[in-house]
């Protein structure tokens, strides 16, 4: 194991444990202020925790309670931070801001500045070395400050949302180089989008205040989300109750749906099914096995080129012509109705 | 007054009978000075600003300001970053404290000086125990004018530290910097215009320096008296050599202001000088937006 | 519209109120009709007793109030030529009085009324064991005195050119005031100032009187102004400083006799 983490900041109700492996890249995924900027900033030494402790590659980070004060100042960590915005240092150039990495662990400057040209022709931007941060577009300078990071050789890459500043022509780029910087070394990368969690990671974890909801590997979490968060994620319905027979019992009555093995009936577990899945009426339309919910019309959006319609925390996609035909509008009492083959359920 | 440079901006929100009291607030300052203008002597001005006395005071204000800077540099900095980035309790009180001079009438500086630095002042033992003579020495007039414009150089300073916000030193401490390369590098260069602003600052408020060095210095030629000093003698007898000195006085602190305020705001008036600041704000202003937790 | 015109108006309204308040504050002075008014503008050294004598003066004319004013004499001059309204100017300097002369605001001669002679100050206690006024030129010994541009310097100069010694002080002030502060506070071993600043100063210093003074005696001439309106009074205010009565009072603050 290359990084192990546990670490608690009460007045933030923060309580994280996580690991990884030598190559492992993990996306942090959760709403805001779940305590994601939190993990990075106690990983990097930003932020002391009250306690726990966290080694990297055998070298205490910290280990603070149990008696224990030990503690590494950042400088010292070898976790090298690439925050959402770029943070070049704007009085140098872009090859003497890559080279401040290797300079700091006591490279000469010569020898750091061929290294800071290899780096920076890594992530595609020899051309940028004499620049000026001010003259670079947003792209660039994150790409350089990609170059930056990894020029550092840290043991531990910590992204913080690296592409959320960037405007839908610099972000695909970006994406492709973190891929390929990423694929050999372990990083943690906190995202928003699903897909960074599936090209970039191997594993996703997903933080609700301040503690885990649920991990695993990013394609099955993303199948079969066990947290309201990680279904969102993948676009799913999710509904949370106790298993009876076929389905599950829950608010809002009993859900029929299929599971792939058997659960015991009254365990805590859930029932998912896709929007696409779902139809609306505007009567209700009884019959088995078909589950119908009555519920009151929040939103109307475009999805594509369906219509997403949403209410009483569930989603279903019709058609625009549909929409016309049943003359939806905000407020409306509707029926969602979908097959129980449609809805899977499976253990929390 | 809207035809003029209307060209670019249309709507400017400022009031018509606003230019009226701004006038009138640009004349309180200005006319005293066109009136000093107006005195002055211009046949014998050569002669007046040349004579002994008076270059020799120059020469002197001009030293000593150097020096109080250079002294408020070596000390401001530290003091600056201490309060900009420090975390201790009773840190509100200091900033008060060091910021006193500012508010302080020039004498009771001067008093306070006495007290301390002064033979029966509070170190004047121990100094004379070192054999230095600080009393009626130039290095007084260091002392004096230093004690009323280090606040210039804090408060200036602090203020771009603040603005610069703490990312980009955290960003260096994650990429391996110590403590100390941080503050070379990145600290220091970052808030080189608000030190320069302050430094510039700290020499006029030197080079103005009166009260304090006439209570704690006192005034003799070449040694203790500064230009200003030189003024308010003459003005005893040469009220024309004062009103040249005066000027002379005048010409250096706009010399010296325009210095100051040419730096940060770089707004020329073909918008050339501005080009290089204007494209190095995003940065800065998107690193200042929030705190990395 | 109308709305910015009233606040304009307001504030040039306010602005002229708080200039004619700043005015009248010295047009009082010489606008009361019934009683009449004696403005003295007088040296900062004789402001002990000039006060006295102001009251003396107030009690033997009944009806007129003394207006007292005190600054250094150059100041006074200053203010005299920029028009400030007064009856009499007593300068402790027949140069400022000169010039006020050549200015053509002083009628008829000015009448020196006393003189003030130098004297050594020195810090209680005497630290630096100044006996006569060549200890001044010795080695080590921090002198203060006034510089010459200032009466009490060009004094200080005379008798120094008088006896040969050579004076090197450490500072050279711009007043008396701040020649005694320095003694005051003890920076200064020594400072030169006359004999009625002692006489003031009190326990603070200690005065030391020498012989060589006499090089340099000091007169203080006073004289009616050509602007007074009130020139009867004004005459016999300086009847009172050259009679017994006033060279009583200042001989007591330490002025000597006025040449006649």
């Amino acid at each position: 194991m290359t990084f192990s983490f546990q670490a608690a900041v009460a007045e933030r109700g923060f309580d994280v444990a996580l690991s990884l492996g030598p190559t492992e890249t993990v996306a942090v995924m959760g709403p805001n202020g779940a305590g994601k900027s939190t993990l990075l900033s106690v990983i990097a030494g930003l932020v002391r925790p009250d306690g726990g402790r966290a080694e990297l590659n055998g070298r205490t980070l910290f280990h603070l309670g149990e008696g224990q004060r030990r503690w590494t100042a950042p400088h010292h960590r070898g976790t090298a931070l690439l925050a959402q915005e770029p943070l070049l240092f704007p009085h140098l150039t872009a090859a003497d801001n890559v080279a401040f990495g290797p300079r700091s662990a006591g490279t000469p400057r010569r020898q750091a500045m061929e290294q800071a040209v290899r780096w920076l022709d890594d992530v595609e931007a020899g051309d940028l070395a004499g620049r000026r941060p001010a003259e670079l577009s947003g792209g660039q300078a994150q790409r350089v400050a990609v170059a930056r990071a990894l020029a550092a050789d840290p043991g531990l890459l910590l992204l913080d949302e690296p592409m959320a500043a960037l405007d839908i022509h610099s972000a695909p780029l970006l994406r492709r180089l973190l891929k390929r910087v990423l694929a050999d070394r372990p990083a943690i990368i906190i995202t928003h989008d699903v897909l960074d969690a599936l090209m970039l990671a191997d594993r996703v974890v997903i933080l609700e205040n301040g503690r885990i909801a649920e991990e695993g590997p990013t394609r099955e979490v993303l199948h079969k989300p066990r947290s309201a968060f990680a279904a969102g994620l993948a676009g799913l319905n999710f509904v949370v109750g106790t298993s009876a027979g076929d389905g599950i019992l829950a608010a809002r009555g009993h859900i029929a749906g299929h599971s792939e093995d058997p659960v015991p009936a009254g365990r805590p577990a859930v029932a998912v099914f896709p929007p696409s899945a779902v139809s609306v009426f505007l009567t209700d339309a009884h019959g088995s096995p078909r589950n119908s919910f009555a519920v009151a019309i929040t939103d109307l959006e475009p999805h594509g080129d369906q219509i997403r319609v949403r209410g009483g925390g569930l989603a279903a996609d019709i058609t625009p012509a549909a929409l016309a035909d049943l003359g939806l509008v905000p407020g409306m009492t509707v029926h969602l109705v979908v097959k129980a083959a449609a809805v899977s359920v499976y253990p929390l | 007054m809207t035809g003029g440079h209307a060209g670019r901006q249309a709507y400017t929100g400022v009031p018509r009978w606003l230019y009226g009291l701004a006038v009138l607030a640009a004349l309180v300052v200005v006319l005293p000075l066109v009136a000093m203008v107006a005195r002055v002597n211009w046949a014998n001005f050569i002669p007046l600003v040349t004579s002994a006395p008076a270059l020799a005071a120059l020469g002197l204000s001009l030293r000593t300001a150097a020096a109080s800077t250079a002294l408020c540099i070596v000390l401001g900095v530290p003091l600056a970053v201490v309060l900009a980035r420090g975390r201790f309790p009773l840190l509100g009180l200091l900033r008060s404290l060091v910021l006193l001079p500012l508010v302080l009438p020039p004498v009771v500086g001067g008093i306070a000086l006495l007290y301390t630095f002064g033979r029966q002042g509070l170190l004047g033992g121990a100094i004379e125990v070192l054999g230095l003579q600080i009393a009626f020495s130039t290095t007084a007039v260091v002392l004096a004018q230093t004690f009323v414009a280090l606040p210039f150089l804090v408060v200036s300073l602090e203020g771009a530290l603040r603005t610069g916000g703490q990312r980009y030193e955290a960003v260096a401490a994650t990429l391996g910097a110590t403590p100390g390369t941080v503050f070379r590098r990145v600290t220091l260069p970052l808030a080189l215009p608000g030190l320069a602003s302050g430094a510039v600052l700290s020499f006029a408020r030197s080079l103005g320096e009166f009260g304090a060095t006439l209570t704690f210095a006192g005034s003799l030629q070449g040694v203790t008296r500064t230009l200003p000093l030189e003024i308010y003698l003459q003005r005893e007898t040469d009220p024309d050599a004062a009103v040249a000195l005066s000027l002379v006085l005048v010409a250096v602190a706009v010399a010296v202001v325009a210095l100051a305020y040419r730096r940060p705001g770089g707004r020329g008036p073909d918008g050339k000088a501005g080009k290089q600041a204007s494209g190095e704000r995003p940065t800065t202003a998107a690193g200042a937006g929030g705190a990395l937790a | 519209m109308t709305g910015s015109r009233k606040l304009t108006a307001l504030l040039l309204a306010v602005l002229m109120t708080a200039m004619l308040a700043a005015c009248t504050g010295k047009g009082d002075a010489d606008a009361g009709s019934g009683s009449s008014t004696l403005t003295v503008f007088a040296a900062a050294s004789l402001k002990s007793s000039f006060t006295e004598l102001a009251e003396r003066f107030e009690a033997e004319n009944p009806g007129t109030t003394v207006t007292l004013s005190f600054a250094g004499s150059a100041d006074l001059a200053t203010q005299l030529s920029q028009g400030a309204p007064a009856d009499v100017f007593a300068s402790a300097d027949s140069g400022t009085m000169a010039k006020v002369q050549e200015a053509g605001l002083a009628d008829g001669g000015p009448r020196n009324f006393a003189t003030n002679t130098l004297a050594i100050a020195v810090p209680p206690g005497n630290p630096a064991g100044i006996r006569s006024f060549a200890d001044l030129a010795k080695a080590g010994i921090k002198l203060v005195a006034c510089a010459p541009q200032v009466p009490c310097g060009a004094a200080a100069a005379r008798v120094a050119d008088s006896t040969g010694t050579v004076l090197s002080p450490v500072s050279e002030e711009n007043s008396v005031t701040d020649v005694l502060g320095k003694v005051i506070s003890g920076e200064a071993d020594a400072g030169l100032v006359y004999v009625t600043d002692v006489r003031s100063a009190g326990a603070r210093v200690k005065g030391i009187p020498f012989p060589e003074a006499a090089a340099a005696v000091n007169p203080y001439p006073a004289a009616v102004l050509a602007g007074s309106r009130n020139k009867t009074a004004a005459g016999r205010f300086l009847d009172l400083l050259a009679g017994p009565e006033g060279q009583e009072v200042l001989a007591a603050a330490g002025f000597g006799p006025g040449p006649a």
